[in-house]
């Protein structure tokens, strides 16, 4: 590992300074991901500007009725907060499916939005990788890519977003609240997170030395919310693919609904066909079917993750069948997703 | 949940206005309830501190990237991965390995275990020994998480009334303990052993 030093700063804008004055430099949150990428040599700053301790991890009710949710948070704060379990649930079952105990004790909601991916060529600086190395190849897209992109990926990356919470923060419309040498800004989560491209060493689009600030949601959606994540193992591994979404029915009509996908793009995948495809439709199976089928349609899978796409499908309709017939947060039933 | 008066973090390393170039700091980590002032490389880890600095082998380096929990401490009352903390960040905090796990519960004299320490020999929550170390530590701190009421995946998916306490049924446990790993296999012990201690 490349030595390093190390501040900690008195204010937000001191450590704004602070990277602005090095852009040699990141922010250091609960350091999870950072410190592992930099054991990799996968990134090598020669400056942490501690951002752990500012006053960045407040979880409070917005005026709107929304919540804000400071990027100090820890994951395990956040999906234990009172208000999260009970307005937001998918938020809360996002958290918890993701990483483990340790771990969400020590990620915050900040770093966890810039988490990287777990793609095995970027984290093997032995391998050519067009993110971590631009223009240097990507041996995933012939190689190991069994966990890898089905939607929107590029010649130059197939790589995925490993997070769980930005997923159900994609269908609950939160906002991410920046500040930067700059100013401060708001970025919808949806825009906040960018598909690869010929860029793909870009993963957000954040600005040097800005800071995620917050993110904020607004009021929960009408009826239930929930989060499911297929893995290989029940617990402690990324997704395969993920379903966050929010349902409200009335006289058996879809009258409102939100649908994102994890573990199928290089951001959190909001599902717009989908929803296109139910508002006012009844809420059956069979609609639901047909609406995530026509989100997929996009779909383009390698050689060995075309699995991902009827799982995704099957997914999306057990989630939404569950919240359909109870209407509930709790109202997905587990059992075999084949 | 246990946690510990916040410390005194108003001064300690990093705090001059403009961030010199020095790459080594001196912290102070208050270790089993003893301050112990260290200068340390910057890149050393609250693990390595504890196992090449103050001699507590008892945290164990098994992947040295958080993936399997051999590492587990407590962190100002929390359980977190000592592989992954810069020690440097960490100037003032109150940590707990598995040396001082028995002192938490009362002085610990003769050799005193913590009551799950015992329950780990009674149920035989091990083998080789390698990872448990950092399942006592992980399960103090899961024991506390769920007496505070704090939910698991698993808690989640029921849509309990928030608040404390959660119980720990064997499929609690198993999703609380899943950043441990233990290639003996000796799970079905472990989680005995920490049925014992919360019945």
């Amino acid at each position: 590992m490349r030595r390093f030093a190390y501040t900690r700063a008195d204010d937000v804008d001191a450590a704004i300074a602070a990277l602005a004055d090095h852009p040699d430099g990141v922010f250091l949150g609960g350091g999870t991901n950072l410190v592992d990428l930099m054991k990799l040599g996968v990134v090598s700053p020669g400056l942490l500007v501690d951002v752990s301790r500012l006053p960045l991890a407040e979880i409070r009710e917005t005026a709107g009725g929304g919540l804000w949710i400071g990027s100090g948070v820890r994951n395990s704060d956040l999906a234990a907060h009172p208000a999260v379990r009970t307005r937001y649930p998918a938020l809360s079952q996002a958290v918890l499916a993701g990483a483990s105990g340790q771990i969400r004790n020590t990620a915050t909601t900040g770093g966890n939005l810039l988490q990287r991916t777990r793609c095995l060529y970027f984290q093997d600086v032995g391998k050519p990788c067009n993110k971590r190395v631009p223009g240097s190849g990507c041996p995933a897209r012939d190689g190991v890519h069994r966990d890898l992109a089905v939607l929107g990926h590029s010649e130059a990356c197939v790589a995925t977003h490993p997070s769980d919470m930005a997923v159900a923060l994609a269908a609950l419309d939160a906002v991410v609240h920046l500040r930067g040498p700059g100013g401060e800004r708001t970025v919808d989560l949806t825009d906040f997170h960018r598909l690869p491209g010929d860029e793909p060493h870009l993963d957000t689009v954040i600005r040097p030395a800005e800071l995620v600030v917050a993110v904020e949601l607004p009021p929960p959606p009408a009826g239930g919310s929930g989060y499911r994540k297929v893995r290989d193992r029940a617990s402690y591994a990324f997704a395969l693919v993920s379903v966050a979404a929010a349902l409200e029915v009335r006289d058996g009509s879809v009258q409102d609904v939100r649908l994102a996908f994890g573990g199928l793009a290089h951001k959190p995948w909001r599902a717009r066909a989908a929803e296109g495809a139910l508002r006012g439709a009844r809420a059956t199976e069979e609609s639901f079917t047909r609406a995530a089928d026509a989100e997929l349609a996009a779909a383009e899978p390698l050689r060995d993750n075309a699995f991902k796409v009827r799982l995704a499908r099957n997914l999306a309709v057990r989630v939404l069948s569950g919240l359909a017939s109870l209407g509930g947060a709790a109202a997905v039933t587990e059992g075999t997703v084949s | 949940m246990a946690t510990h008066p916040a410390p005194d973090r108003s001064t300690g390393p990093g705090r001059s206005g403009d961030p010199d170039r020095t790459t080594t700091s001196t912290v102070t980590l208050r270790v089993n309830g003893v301050p112990r002032r260290l200068t340390l490389d910057n890149r050393t880890t609250v693990l390595d501190a504890l196992r090449e600095h103050l001699d507590l082998t008892g945290a164990k380096k098994g992947c040295d990237h958080g993936q399997c929990g051999a590492c587990t401490v407590l962190v100002d009352g929390r359980r977190t991965n000592s592989c992954l903390l810069p020690a440097v960040a960490h100037d003032g905090a109150e940590i707990t390995t598995v040396e001082g796990l028995a002192e938490l519960v009362g002085p610990a004299e003769g050799g005193a275990l913590h009551p799950l320490q015992q329950a780990f020999v009674d149920r035989d929550g091990f083998q080789c020994g390698y990872c448990t170390p950092g399942q006592l530590c992980s399960a103090v701190g899961a024991i506390s998480e769920a007496a505070a009421g704090h939910p698991s995946y698993v808690t989640s998916l029921t849509a309990g009334p928030p608040g404390p306490p959660v119980p720990l049924s064997p499929d609690e446990i198993r999703e609380r303990m899943s950043g441990n790993l233990c290639r003996c296999g000796a799970y079905p012990n472990i989680v005995g052993a920490i049925e014992d201690v919360t019945r």
